[in-house]
């Protein structure tokens, strides 16, 4: 760390002074968060989200309140046939069991690296990964399911056309986070194999990790109010 | 300067949260599935146990109760202004039904 500093004091030498300045007023030792600048800025990256994720939901609200015919009853659109009785919200259910478990496989996967057993961090982290693919896999079952039902972002057989531009637009922005986490994921694990973070340390396993457990906590929003409502 | 910050904590911490989430997310499901009235109260529910799993989520498995406060305070306060944007256009959905019924007719 504070070699890759003194090069690039070294480098900058040859720079103009007024790219000098500005670099030196970006970087001089003022600190007001106390931990390794990737974790600050995948933060950073998680509030933005947060606020993103904040306005679909509000959306979401504001079209379902405004909506003049029923809203469709997530109980019975994302009910599942087994045998003869009718399960309400039963692979949304299992989606979410999966999310969490993933989410602890996740927190697993950080103590393991931080405590160098690296094997163990890369299996929890393919494991986390296997079950966000998992996740998503059933994501693609229940939008084939209720696509081939009849449901478009404009229209829908039960009810308000509201439904479906709120259903595909958030749980397809979600999906998206979870498969962009599942490549994150896997990278981060064959990284770790490699024990590429034995000397720089784990603090990426970490971060990783802050991004998987956020897509779960979005996921936990999603479930109250899109789903259980 | 150089900050480990590396976050050590017993597995058995990890474990407790991941029952604690199984269940809250079990008991939000059975409140939707035994379809609990009024209304209001199933909502209540609802939103109580989301928020449990959220908090449990932030606070352990991404450590932010044993973060810095300049940290958690920065990632924590922003997020509020988002029941404001809720507030309003929640209000504002409210008219737009009624402005609907009104001319529309339903």
């Amino acid at each position: 760390m504070a070699q890759q500093t003194r090069s690039l004091e070294d480098r900058a030498q040859t720079w103009p002074r007024w790219l000098r300045d500005l670099v030196a007023d970006w970087s001089s030792d003022q600190q007001t968060f106390k931990v390794n600048w990737g974790k600050a800025m995948m933060w950073i990256f998680i509030v933005s989200d947060m606020f993103v994720f904040g306005s679909f939901l509000s959306a979401y609200a504001a079209a379902r309140l405004s909506a003049t015919l029923p809203w469709p009853d997530p109980a019975k659109v994302f009910a599942l046939h087994i045998g003869e009785s009718e399960v309400p919200l039963l692979l949304i259910a299992i989606m979410t069991f999966v999310l969490i478990s993933s989410s602890g496989t996740m927190a697993i996967a950080v103590k393991y690296g931080y405590e160098r057993h690296r094997a163990k961090a890369a299996l929890f982290l393919t494991l986390t990964a296997l079950l966000g693919l998992t996740f998503v896999g059933m994501q693609a079952f229940e939008w084939t399911k209720l696509i081939r039902e009849g449901f478009r972002p404009w229209a829908n057989p039960m009810g308000a056309p509201q439904f479906g531009s709120s259903f595909f637009m958030i749980t397809g922005f979600h999906g998206l986070h979870v498969t962009a986490g599942v490549i994150y994921l896997a990278t981060i694990a064959s990284q770790v194999l490699r024990g590429a973070y034995e000397k720089i340390g784990y603090q990426r396993v970490e971060i990783a990790g802050l991004y998987w457990h956020f897509v779960d906590l979005v996921w936990v929003f999603i479930f109250a109010f899109f789903y259980l409502f | 300067m150089e900050h480990s910050g590396e976050q050590h904590h017993p597995i058995r911490v990890y474990l407790v949260v991941w029952g604690l989430l199984f269940l809250l997310s079990t008991t939000s499901y059975l409140v939707d599935y035994f379809e609990v009235r009024p209304r209001e109260l199933a909502w209540f529910l609802i939103t109580a146990f989301a928020l449990l799993k959220a908090g449990l989520i932030v606070s352990y498995f991404m450590h932010v109760r044993f973060e810095r406060l300049s940290l958690v305070y920065a990632i924590l306060l922003p997020p509020l202004l988002i029941l404001a944007l809720a507030a309003f256009v929640m209000a504002e959905g409210g008219y737009v039904f009624d402005v609907r019924a009104l001319f529309f007719g339903r």
